[in-house]
């Protein structure tokens, strides 16, 4: 199990930014006489990093840098990293989409990359044509996707439409049997880009499970990115940690997730407003018995305390503060404020502690970005975005893929059922 | 399966010489079912099908008879006129089409190179061949025309050169292809190509014996003959209406000539084309 699958050395990969095609000639004439006389590219400086917000003095872009690792075979491991770290770089370089700037990858055993589930279906021809073609596309022989036609028409469920343009199928159909034929791929890593997003609930389970079975069962390397914290940490046991395009923690999932979550969100940057009478200075979580959390990794259902502590200069009356909670999509899920609880406190000078007693907290597993909101009699004392995140994890008691947000939704009531008799 | 798995390496952009042949004979099955696509997507809901393929050449058939044989009266070397242009409107038609179609195949498939890697040659490889099949039927269309002018007592005469016949549709497909390719391969960064082809393809249809005889040309154009004469897609015209219609120049010379012209062509595209299709998700 020790071997090696694939091995990465010192990979970058630069981007031009903004218009290619104006002056290009120019442009690539001077590159070509620095090339001859065996000098540096002279658009390609080091030493700018990849961060979206700030501006850079260039206009290459550095996506990737000095990436290196490797992976053993028959690992799963999760590529998690905000938007722009460099995850679907690093997968396109993987699959040979395009090449890297500088370094290499080797590798042992033939790759099957899902960037996108479908790429290569056409329209008018029939499921079964089309199963032929993108399996064609994705590297299959012939008689291979024959072999296994029925296993992939039997997994995609879509037997009665076979014969039937994919244009006239629903598209959740149509995901489906775009990702049965790549399932069926019979390569020794597989690579696959956040496409669970797409089909139902059932399908999705399945589509984990059959990734499960590659990985666990057929003991094949399995690289994985998503947003979704949960399916990463069913399916894999390593974890790579990318950001601003260099690898910030390599190991097991269960470590590279917490540390994950303590990365600030990128979407947005952390943005005060307010006075100066009160200032956040630290958020801390604990749980039940009272021991801080690592990682601001929340178990859902269970009791947590959050104490938030405020350095006061002035003293002011009549203050309620809010924890606010924004999903990934960046909209409000829930809050805790004391205002709605018809709680005003009347802050003195010095440091403060707030604490925040949630006897079971409700929030579907995910991440939040947490937002912090003080006020006094309608003035706002301080706003801050993106102070900090959460992460929402199921008890390792429930299956938490039983339960997919279409139907539950970012925030679950606490309640019960049965059935009433009426007589 | 795992033992004896391949090994492999991701560098960065490679010379370009490395042809890749042996990974795009691996993917031959691609070839074929992309073929079937082309061919299958084209008449899916049509009434006529394939026979669409046949209105093109017939159409411009007529035209040509009309402006060209009969209002300007331009020679057809003793052939009868509508045998003569479709000739060489067949066989042109074939050049033209890989052409315009292999110039655009990066923009054209900037989808599907973006997202999985097999050889890209596939891409334009399963183009030539698509036409041949679009080619094949305008081809027939022209035997039977050649059938009813035959049964007419036409002057013309078919003669052993006929045998050159799969050389020439080789040679087609090589120009057309290489020449597709070094374009495809420019404009992925220049797209002012782009707009060069469609017309530049008519101006190269009037620099080819497509509605005039080799002969008159040099004949009337002494000076100038040498652009026709060089133009490595003339000589492949003029040979399949010797072959066919038994009029017309050839020389084995200039059937060597062309044969190296052909090959340089496509050798440099391939080259040119591989080069580019490292990175060109980058710059498309």
């Amino acid at each position: 199990m020790s071997e090696i699958a694939i091995k990465a050395e010192n990979v970058s990969k630069a981007y031009q930014l903004g218009e290619i095609g104006t002056g290009t000639i120019s442009r690539d004439l001077e590159r070509w006489w620095a090339k001859i006389r065996g000098k540096e590219d002279p658009y390609l400086r080091i030493g700018e990093t990849n961060d979206r917000a700030q501006k850079g003095s260039s206009d290459i872009v550095w996506s990737l840098k000095d990436i290196t690792f490797e992976i053993n075979q028959g690992d799963a491991v999760g590529i998690i990293g905000r938007n722009g770290a460099g995850k679907s770089t690093l997968l396109k370089i993987l699959s040979k989409v395009t090449s890297p700037t500088t370094g290499t990858i080797s590798g042992k055993g033939r790759i099957a990359s899902l960037l996108e589930v479908g790429t290569g279906f056409h329209p008018e021809l029939t499921g079964r044509e089309n199963i032929f073609l993108n399996g064609a596309i994705l590297g299959m022989r012939k008689r291979e996707i024959t072999r296994k036609f029925d296993e992939i028409v039997d997994f995609a469920g879509v037997e009665r439409y076979i014969d039937t343009p994919v244009k006239r199928y629903s598209s959740g159909m149509y995901v489906r049997l775009a990702f049965a034929v790549a399932a069926h791929l019979e390569s020794e890593i597989l690579i696959v880009d956040e496409v669970l997003a797409v089909g139902d609930a059932e399908f999705q389970r399945k589509c984990l499970g059959k990734m499960e079975d590659v990985s666990k069962g057929e003991g094949r390397t399995v690289l994985f990115v998503s947003h979704n914290m949960a399916s990463i940490k069913a399916l894999c046991n390593r974890g790579i940690l990318l950001s601003q395009g260099t690898i910030t923690s390599y190991g097991d999932i269960d470590t590279v997730v917490n540390e994950y979550s303590e990365l600030p969100f990128s979407i947005n940057p952390r943005k005060r407003t307010g006075t100066d009478n009160v200032r956040t200075s630290c958020i801390k979580f604990y749980n039940s018995a009272k021991s801080t959390i690592s990682g601001n990794d929340l178990l859902f259902n269970n009791h947590h305390i959050i104490d938030l502590y405020l350095e006061v200069k002035e003293q002011c009356k009549d203050v309620s503060i809010a924890l606010c909670f924004n999903n990934l999509s960046n909209q409000r899920v829930t809050s805790l404020w004391s205002k709605f609880n018809g709680e005003l406190f009347t802050l003195t000078p010095g440091l403060q502690k707030l604490e925040f007693d949630i006897p079971k907290i409700r929030l579907i597993p995910g991440c939040y970005e947490v937002i912090i909101y003080i006020e006094s009699k309608g003035q706002v004392l301080e706003l801050i975005y993106n102070y900090t995140e959460v992460t929402i994890s199921m008890p390792s008691d429930t299956a938490s893929l039983e339960s997919p947000q279409q139907i539950t939704g970012y925030f679950v009531e606490d309640f019960k059922n049965k059935l009433v008799y009426d007589n | 399966m795992i033992n004896n798995a391949t090994k492999w390496e991701i560098s960065p952009a490679n010379s370009g010489f490395d042809l890749k042949l042996k990974e795009t004979w691996e993917y031959r099955d691609l070839l074929g079912l992309l073929v079937k696509r082309d061919f299958v997507s084209f008449y899916k809901q049509t009434i006529f099908g394939p026979l669409w393929f046949l209105i093109q050449p017939v159409f411009t058939t007529i035209i040509f008879t009309f402006v060209f044989g009969n209002l300007a009266g331009i020679s057809t070397d003793g052939l009868p006129q509508p045998l003569f242009y479709m000739a060489g409107i067949t066989a042109w038609g074939y050049f033209a089409e890989c052409l315009t179609k292999t110039s655009t195949v990066f923009k054209d498939n900037a989808n599907i190179f973006g997202k999985v890697y097999f050889p890209r040659l596939i891409m334009p490889l399963s183009i030539v061949v698509s036409n041949l099949v679009k080619f094949g039927i305008q081809f027939a269309l022209f035997l039977v025309i050649m059938v009813y002018y035959g049964g007419k007592e036409a002057d013309f005469e078919p003669n052993r050169y006929v045998l050159l016949f799969p050389v020439l549709i080789f040679l087609m497909a090589a120009q057309g292809l290489g020449l597709g390719m070094l374009i495809s391969a420019m404009t992925t960064k220049y797209r002012d190509l782009a707009f060069l082809v469609s017309f530049g393809v008519q101006l190269l249809m009037y620099a080819t014996t497509v509605i005039y005889p080799l002969s008159i040309a040099t004949e009337k154009y002494q000076q100038f003959s040498w652009i026709i004469e060089y133009n490595p897609m003339t000589m492949i015209i003029e040979t399949f209406r010797y072959g066919f219609l038994g009029a017309g120049s050839f020389s084995w010379e200039s059937l060597g000539y062309t044969t190296l012209a052909s090959f340089i062509i496509m050798l440099l595209g391939i080259v040119v084309f591989n080069k580019v299709e490292k990175n060109f998700v980058d710059t498309v």
